[in-house]
């Protein structure tokens, strides 16, 4: 009983080295549901646009002439040195997608999150604390709401209002033509480039281009949080050690603080990396409503072209953020809650 | 307040709480007292009001009770003054020691910070060192070594939770200690070595304890005078040693008949439960389980009595006999308690 605690770290080397077989589980799903499909990702992609020879020649050079175990430990090696391959409907390397793209989809689902974890856990608690108020009905019905909303339906009903009625905000893009035109990019992150960049105006065409998609896709996060928070605060509050803390004679406000907040907030942290999953399958959604060229944005357009290898390389890389984001859930917990470290 | 006066003295409490079923009588009309440096045994079934009391006398009670009566502590009535004057006087004044210390103690802070939580709490102006000093103390007290401070709670056994629950109590040096059934999820050797720590309590501070249980041999060893409870009423009160040789209640014989010691040969027990706090059997409400039951004891609720030997009971047993209407001294005719019931 009588043991140490044991170190952040060695929990820290644990954790990580059970990221391999995870890693190999996935790559292994994503590179043989992409072959279950009939026929060759060429032939999906070109058939009937190309002559036979050519298609052959494109065949070969891809490697799909070679048996699918080979294919195989091709792409794991390919994967391993960060290679997710070429797309054949435009000939791009998938990584530049990635970076070009991903990084619109990064500076929309960070901001994203920034919303949704505001939002979420801000009346989530005030919900919790006021249990059965005015304001805890009204909290939870909005949470109801636009959790129950679709991405798309929730994002034209703001672009109607604030684009459309009210003209507040713009509702397509990630900025103004000419803005994108001449904004030179560093990071492909608009507003980190705006800001090196140092105009005023260009940052400000920024920020109001990622406001209705962040918020639309923040508060659909937020609906779930809402709940989950609230729950876990009332839970809490019941706690054992919420009446001795009291018994203590320790003041309301350092009870509710200190002690139920904070133990409400550890679930959350869980249920926080599996949203990341709806962040994403969200993000496609909300990419396609505002005309964010994001990666999922991406990912829909490949799909109608079938093009298998772009289709690949993209999941491949959503499976690659899930599991860091997993191990990084991880890692936030085992700070918090000193019981995971054991 | 007097010097001999009691640390607490409670008048007539009654707590309520709210139920879909109506309204739950949990105490009834409770009058007790508890000098300095004296233990109070509070025992009676589960289900009798005992921790309710406790919680009572604290404050503590849960949204959607109520309470009526007088609470005083060193005659400040607990029941009129401010919440805010309230949570001051718990700790310092007021200490509560739970059942189950495994949850006791808040999961995500260490050991450490408990203290300093509770010490700066009542003492915002003590400095670090000495908020330290103070916690290293009262877990030494405890036998807990000084290199256990910083851990976290999951590092501790049952037993050693509720002894840092225990410093955790006594380290603001309260005149009053309300221990709950401290010792009852824990086992023996560990339940021998908290009453000692009690025990010592008192002779080392002077503090009050009531000390709540329904284990009576604990009463036996560590009590000085003992308040039997049943329904929500205090069937009888007095010195831990009357009461027990020479019990003047029918329900406190039938209690110490059922402790189980080593002549043993056959367990007894009292047939039927206590009864629903909800709706309570009218007059005494010990009466439907009562083998010495009365004409009287389904008609009149008994009125308080004290008795030569010291002890106040409130049985129809001991009179008053001028209260006792024609033909009350017959034997009630009862039904028996059907075996399934029982069971």
């Amino acid at each position: 009983m009588a043991k140490p605690t044991t170190s952040l770290r060695t929990y820290a080397l644990t954790r990580l080295a059970l990221v391999l077989p995870m890693l190999w589980i996935l790559l292994t799903l994503v590179f043989f549901m992409m072959r279950v499909a009939p026929g060759d990702p060429v032939t999906a992609a070109l058939g009937g646009r190309l002559p036979e020879k050519e298609l052959q020649e494109r065949r070969h050079a891809a490697g799909y002439d070679k048996p699918l175990i080979v294919q195989y430990v091709d792409y794991l090696g390919d994967v391993a040195r960060l290679n997710f391959g070429t797309t054949i409907t435009d000939d791009r390397p998938v990584t530049d997608v990635i970076i070009e793209n991903g990084s619109a989809t990064l500076e929309l689902t960070f901001w994203a999150m920034v919303v949704a974890l505001s939002v979420g856990i801000g009346l989530g608690l005030v919900a919790g604390r006021l249990r059965d108020s005015g304001a805890d009905v009204s909290i939870r019905m909005f949470g109801i709401v636009v959790y129950a909303m679709p991405a798309f339906f929730l994002g034209f009903l703001a672009q109607l209002l604030f684009g459309e009625r009210l003209g507040w905000l713009p509702t397509s893009g990630r900025a103004s033509p000419e803005v994108q035109f001449l904004l030179p990019t560093h990071t492909h992150l608009y507003l980190i480039d705006a800001i090196i960049y140092g105009d005023w105006a260009t940052f400000k065409d920024v920020v109001l281009h990622l406001i209705l998609p962040a918020a639309t896709l923040g508060l659909i996060i937020a609906g779930v949080l809402i709940r989950l928070v609230r729950v876990n605060v009332l839970q809490t509050m019941k706690g054992d050690y919420i009446e001795a803390a009291r018994a203590r004679g320790i003041d309301e406000k350092s009870v509710v603080y200190r002690h139920a907040f904070k133990n409400a907030l550890v679930p959350v942290v869980t249920v926080l990396g599996l949203q990341v999953a709806l962040l994403m399958s969200g993000a496609v959604l909300t990419e396609t409503t505002f005309n964010w060229p994001g990666i999922g944005f991406e990912l829909v357009r490949y799909l109608n072209n079938r093009d298998y290898i772009a289709v690949q390389g993209i999941i491949t890389f959503f499976a690659l953020i899930v599991i860091f984001v997993s191990v990084l859930i991880d890692f936030v917990n085992a700070w918090i809650d000193p019981r995971v470290r054991y | 307040m007097s010097a001999n006066g009691p640390v607490l003295d409670v008048r007539d409490l009654r707590v309520w709480y709210g139920s879909t079923r109506g309204a739950v009588r949990a105490v009834d009309g409770v009058s007790i007292q508890i000098r300095a440096g004296e233990v109070l045994g509070l025992v009676g079934e589960s289900g009798c009001g005992k921790s309710t009391l406790g919680r009572g006398v604290m404050g503590l009670l849960p949204d959607g009770s109520a309470v009526d009566g007088q609470v005083l502590f060193q005659d400040t009535d607990l029941l009129k003054v401010s919440d805010r004057q309230l949570r001051r006087m718990r700790g310092p004044d007021i200490a509560l020691i739970f059942q189950e210390p495994m949850t006791r103690l808040n999961p995500l802070m260490r050991i450490e910070d408990h203290f300093s939580e509770t010490i700066t709490a009542h003492e915002p102006k003590l400095s670090k060192a000495e908020v330290r000093r103070r916690s290293l103390e009262a877990l030494g007290g405890m036998g807990i070594p000084p290199t256990r401070f910083r851990n976290y709670p999951h590092e501790f056994s049952g037993g050693m939770r509720q002894r840092i629950m225990i410093a955790l109590a006594l380290v603001l040096r309260p005149k009053l200690v309300i221990a709950d059934e401290p010792t009852t999820a824990l086992d023996v050797l560990v339940e021998a070595q908290i009453l000692s720590i009690l025990a010592d309590l008192k002779r080392n501070f002077d503090t009050a304890l009531l000390l709540i249980t329904h284990n009576l041999g604990i009463v036996a060893e560590a009590c000085d005078r003992v308040a039997v409870m049943y329904a929500g009423r205090i069937a009888e009160e007095g010195d831990a040693r009357t009461v027990f040789s020479q019990p003047a209640h029918p329900y406190t014989r039938e209690l110490l008949r059922s402790v189980i010691s080593l002549n043993t040969t056959g367990l007894h027990y009292i047939p039927g439960a206590p009864p629903s706090l909800i709706d309570p059997p009218a007059a005494c409400k010990f009466h439907p389980r009562c083998p010495d039951a009365m004409r009287v004891c389904a008609q009149l609720a008994p009125v308080e009595q004290r008795l030569s030997a010291g002890q106040r009971v409130e049985c129809w047993l001991h009179g008053p006999g001028d209260r006792i209407p024609e033909g009350g001294r017959e034997p009630l005719e009862q039904e028996r308690i059907a075996v399934a019931e029982e069971a």
